[in-house]
């Protein structure tokens, strides 16, 4: 089977584009590349098989970016936007040259590691819509956010690690310079006035370094002290002070030892660990957070003169009077005043088959308005939403798991006053017992701080989460906690949620023991091409590439009519309601003088979903299945998945109280869910998943997000986590391992700074390669 | 030893000169997108093509 020129996917026989695409979209897009003289980029891309191909999307709803158009002081409107769908550099240049040959356009710049898009322009030569139109038609979705809300925090603390990190490289370097020197000279050909010299250079270059690079672990150290609580960078701090503080008091009395080399070394050792750790999770986060997915459909406001305006859904007030036009998501939470629909709430309750409105009838943000236009007035906004009372829930929900203490911190618990403990044994003894000066003494517990010093347990942990997350990175998981790892290793229930994650979220047509013919899906295909509604598009999908029949009459409420024939919902049709079988949205054609044909649809299960269930039994998990929806679809769907299992219509709370009952039992649940309902629950959850495709919210709450249309990214998860946290404890043997011959040695007195120095990397580099184990070799 | 006196400095101040400079590509943002960075060199940004494009060629075949 050929493939599409355009997205790389196979070409269906019924494609009514040619033999070269799959669709008229991709076709379109073609010509619209060649047109701009930018083909060279079909020769230079790489398709990424695990994300979703490169296809113009007509079923995404209209987002107006007008909108979100930020005008700045130099004339120039600008567009901050997150890109889905990218695969490759050659899709960063495909987009930045695209938008680039519009008129007006001054500035288009996409950093690809954020996946962010700014595009500037003047506002008198073009708009918004407009400049965006050729990079959609290709096929890339295009999110706005508002840079203002986007936290700098973050992205300051990492250029500040990124600094300190490049300090103490270069203090750390130059030290080691004399160091070795000094080492080599140990035997007696050096004179004291070149070591004493060496020493003071050395100082001179650790000293302020050490100054500048302490400070994140120190506030860290601070906080946790405050806080009556101790964590790894309390003895990584103590370490350095002292070992820094004992070197100079050394250099000024021209003694024997001196530890500047160690103490910068090991700072730039944790540096670089922790730059990589901030890196690996600031991608994650930063490619889920901000997003304006649900507030990014503008509110169109009718004015008391009757003129319409656009309006971003945080400016619009109670009382205003709201038009939402079919297809449309709604914005605001309102009653109904005129006007009949049905509203898809699959995002708010899980519920697939679309509810009818009609005047009286009360809407919730982020539910999706089907067939007819609607009229209504606002009743709430922003913090009153029912949206926001469920983000408030999860807030609570969150609380309650920052309470959850990574491991390393678990075992720094009673690391900490053991190696305090043993370094001020040392003092004591050689103090009391011996005949030794008590600066050589206090010399001598500093070398047990040193080497005990934990490098190699500071870097454990972060090392196996920087490569873990970075292979999920490359699967299309994004790993936004640093301890969900840990959590996710742990975990011995999975629960899922049924509409848009064990589900494809998406009506389709069902063809077994179905009444129609074939001929009647032709007719019926061809009708429902001319609509955008979610149904018609579905029968669409199912026959593609049919050809569009012409002067189609959509009936707002109600359905299609073409001639005589009249394509519509089981009310305009006059069918009577037998309430049997409907476990999903359904549509009647009826053709003059034939009685009405059903065609009933419903939310497949996503293509893997029955194989990763069964998995995850095998790998020893129980399966759960909480749903919103109501009792009939849910069994069925937990029948053909085999679940034992599971609850339908639970509301946001119930499914909450269900977590809240299993981890009472003790049980560590894994909940994956995508919609709004699930919200609270995701945030309850010890650990939780979410595809890309969940709202904002749910995002937010997930501790990770994977990429795709397929659910194995969750086996592959678990797989990682639990290697990582073999990896984990085998790093803490090595460690303490490595602890148990140099501690007693340094108590003894027989660690010099060239045997610390030694000791420390060896130890850092043996579990660094360790954890480097996870990046390579198969998961199976 | 007078050798020592003077490579000292010298190995040190480039060294600073060093560190100098990547705290300055730091600063004007040349670590902002080290992916992006890494892969625009292979592809030609030029100025818009002039307003005739080269003759329609058949797509390839599955490109």
């Amino acid at each position: 089977m050929s493939t599409c020129a355009h997205c790389g996917s196979e070409i269906g026989p019924a494609s009514d584009a040619g033999p070269d695409f799959c669709c008229r979209g991709c076709q379109g897009a073609y010509t619209l590349v060649r047109g701009m003289g930018l083909d060279s980029y079909y020769q230079r891309r790489c398709i990424d098989p695990a994300l979703r191909p490169l296809k113009p999307d007509e079923d995404a709803g209209p987002i107006d970016y007008r909108a979100h158009v930020q005008s700045g002081e130099d004339g120039l409107d600008s567009l901050y936007l997150m890109v889905e769908g990218m695969h490759c550099a050659a899709c960063v240049w495909l987009i930045e040259s695209l938008l680039a040959r519009q008129p007006g356009v001054a500035e288009a710049r996409m950093n690809m590691t954020t996946r962010r898009l700014v595009v500037r322009w003047r506002p008198e030569e073009n708009d918004a819509n407009r400049v965006l139109a050729p990079v959609q038609a290709v096929g890339y979705h295009l999110q706005p956010y508002d840079p203002a809300r986007l936290s700098k925090e973050g992205e300051r603390q990492e250029k500040a690690l990124l600094r300190a990190m490049a300090v103490a490289g270069f203090a750390a370097g130059n030290v080691m310079l004399f160091s070795v020197s000094i080492w080599a000279g140990d035997g007696g050909s050096m004179n004291p006035a070149t070591r004493s010299l060496f020493h003071w250079i050395s100082a001179l270059i650790a000293m302020p370094a050490i100054v500048y690079c302490l400070r994140p672990f120190a506030r860290s150290a601070m906080t946790a002290l405050m806080a009556r609580r101790t964590n790894m960078d309390v003895p990584i701090t103590l370490a350095v002070v002292l070992a820094s503080g004992m070197s100079l008091w050394e250099t000024m009395h021209g003694g024997h030892h001196a530890y500047f080399d160690a103490a910068i070394s090991l700072l730039f050792f944790l540096l670089i660990g922790r730059y990589l750790d901030s890196r690996a999770r600031g991608r994650a986060r930063s490619a889920a957070e901000h997003l304006l997915s649900l507030g990014a459909s503008a509110v169109t406001v009718l004015e008391a003169d009757g003129s319409r305006r656009l309006l971003p859904p945080e400016q619009v007030r109670v009382g205003m009077m709201v038009l939402v036009a079919p297809g449309e998501r709604i914005g605001i939470d309102a009653t109904v005043t005129g006007g009949l629909s049905e509203v898809d709430t699959s995002l708010i309750t899980g519920e697939t088959v679309p509810v009818e409105v009609r005047a009286g009838a009360a809407v919730f943000a982020g539910t999706l308005n089907l067939s007819g236009a609607l009229r209504m007035v606002v009743t709430a906004v922003g913090e009153n939403t029912l949206l926001s009372e469920i983000v408030r829930m999860m807030e609570v929900a969150e609380q309650g798991r920052a309470k959850y203490v990574a491991v390393a911190d678990r075992v720094s618990r009673f690391y900490a006053p053991v190696v305090h403990g043993l370094g001020l044994v040392t003092f004591l003894y050689w103090v009391l017992f011996t005949a030794m000066a008590w600066q050589e003494a206090l010399l001598t517990a500093i070398s047990v701080l040193i080497v005990t010093c934990p490098c190699a347990l500071a870097l454990a942990v972060p090392v196996v989460q920087v490569v873990a997350s970075g292979r999920l990175l490359r699967r299309g998981i994004l790993l936004k906690s640093s301890t969900a790892q840990e959590r996710l290793a742990s975990v011995d229930t999975v629960v899922f949620d049924k509409t848009g994650t064990l589900t494809v979220g998406r009506p389709e047509l069902i063809r077994e023991d179905a009444a129609w013919s074939e001929e009647d899906l032709v007719l019926a295909a061809s009708i429902a091409a001319a609509s955008k509604h979610p149904v018609a598009r579905a029968i669409t999908r199912a026959l593609p590439g049919v050809r569009v029949a012409e002067a189609v009459r959509e009936v707002p409420g109600c359905g299609l009519e073409w001639g005589e024939v009249r394509l519509g919902g089981r009310r305009w049709l006059g069918v009577a309601d037998d309430g049997a079988g409907r476990s999903g949205p359904e549509l009647f054609l009826q053709k003059p003088g034939c009685p009405p044909v059903r065609f009933a649809f419903t939310d497949r299960p996503r293509q893997d979903a029955a194989q990763v269930v069964a998995r995850l039994r095998r790998m020893g998990l129980a399966v759960e299945l909480l749903s919103g929806d109501r009792a009939e679809t849910v069994a069925q769907v937990a029948g053909e998945l085999d679940i034992k299992q599971w609850r339908a219509g639970c509301t946001p709370a119930e499914k909450c109280a269900r977590l809240t009952e299993l981890a009472a039992a003790g049980h560590r649940v894994l909940m994956v869910g995508d919609g709004l309902n699930d919200a609270p629950a995701l945030a309850l959850a010890h650990v939780s998943m979410s595809p890309s495709s969940a709202v904002d919210v749910s995002q937010t709450a997930a501790d990770l997000i994977f990429q795709g249309g397929q659910l194995g990214p969750v086996i592959e998860a678990l797989q990682v986590a639990r290697k990582g946290s073999t990896l984990v404890k085998e790093n803490f043997v090595l460690a303490f391992g490595y602890n148990l011959i140099t501690i007693p040695m340094a108590m003894m007195g027989m660690v010099t700074p060239l045997i610390a120095a030694i000791a420390m990397s060896t130890s850092s580099v043996v579990v660094i390669s360790n954890a480097l184990r996870l990046a390579r070799g198969r998961m199976r | 030893m007078k050798a020592i006196l003077m490579l000292i400095p010298v190995a040190l101040s480039l060294g600073a000169i060093g560190l100098a400079a990547f705290l300055w590509a730091l600063r004007s943002g040349q670590f902002d997108d080290l992916d992006g960075a890494a892969n625009r060199i292979l592809f030609d940004y030029e100025d818009p093509p002039p307003e005739t494009p080269a003759p329609p060629q058949n797509p390839p075949p599955g490109a």
